[in-house]
């Protein structure tokens, strides 16, 4: 807990230092000219969206594994981060494509369906949880339908591969970053701060969730 | 919309979402602060002859 501040500290330090990177060191690049600048946000928020459903998927075969009630409550946070990261990924990326193709979606392109349906996925989580009522079953039937939902990310992921559009370039190959060096220092800076500002969001969020499930167990003792 | 714009706009819907989920955030520390000063209340009313084992316990788990 001691360590939030300063964690909470170095991601605005290091989301400060990204987006200057990103705005007044970064080259422009050649064809998407200023707008590819959507890129250092957008990606990262992305990765970051898969890294909390996988995150959240983790803990649930933990719940699962182990039987500790306390996985469930962060399988929870997680995946809940991980549904406000997919909505900025979702809304950067509609933003991005306006200013490209001209419109703010595109059915045929397979990663950008693939990504929505892994968050509408992980969005019926929700429907699902508050559905049942507390206790071992619903941690559990949530912590299976968390598992099941981590089979889309490698395949959402994947899909920027398989896809034969041109909607989203394969910017890392096997040979290494089709980037200038620079603009990958800037996405790297980009995608740890992100990183970094997800997990002191999870841990807040937690520790919130924590305080108030035993303010009810302390109001229930009192009563 | 110039290109400009839009990339302004891009950063500008990730701050103004972040700054609302912060803001959802602390109104729910703000809920729990609140309901633990109605506890502390709640046990600085409650009479202090014979209920010391309660007391003692809600400490312990608080």
């Amino acid at each position: 807990l001691r360590s939030l501040p300063a964690q909470a500290l170095l991601a605005a330090a290091l989301l400060g230092l990204g987006i200057f990177l990103a705005f007044f060191v970064a080259p422009e690049a050649d064809v998407e000219g200023v707008r590819q600048r959507i890129f250092y946000i957008h990606v990262p928020i992305a990765l970051t969206s898969y890294f909390c459903f996988g995150l959240g998927a983790w803990k649930a075969l933990q719940l699962l594994w182990r039987g500790d009630d306390r996985y469930d409550l962060e399988s929870y946070v997680a995946i809940h981060q991980g549904t406000i990261f997919g909505t900025l990924t979702l809304l950067t990326g509609s933003i991005w494509a306006k200013t490209s193709w001209g419109h703010w979606w595109s059915w045929g392109s397979n990663q950008l369906v693939l990504f929505l349906v892994l968050f509408l996925f992980y969005c019926a989580y929700f429907m699902l949880r508050f559905s049942l009522e507390e206790g071992p079953r619903r941690a559990r039937s949530s912590a299976v339908y968390a598992l099941f939902g981590v089979v889309l990310i490698p395949v959402s992921f994947l899909a920027i591969r398989l896809a034969n559009d041109l909607v989203h370039p394969t910017v890392f190959t096997r040979e290494g970053p089709q980037m200038t060096a620079t603009m990958f220092v800037s996405f790297c800076v980009c995608w740890a701060a992100v990183t970094l500002l997800a997990y002191v969001l999870y841990r807040v969020e937690l520790l919130g969730k924590r305080i108030d499930a035993d303010l009810r167990e302390l109001r229930e003792a009192l009563s | 919309l110039s290109p400009g714009e839009y990339v302004a706009a891009a950063y500008g819907v990730v701050l103004v979402v972040l700054l609302a989920y912060v803001a959802i955030i602390a109104a729910k520390l703000a809920r729990i602060q609140r309901q633990l000063a109605e506890l502390l209340e709640l046990t600085r009313r409650a009479p202090s002859a014979g209920d010391g084992g309660t007391r003692a316990g809600v400490v312990e788990r608080a």
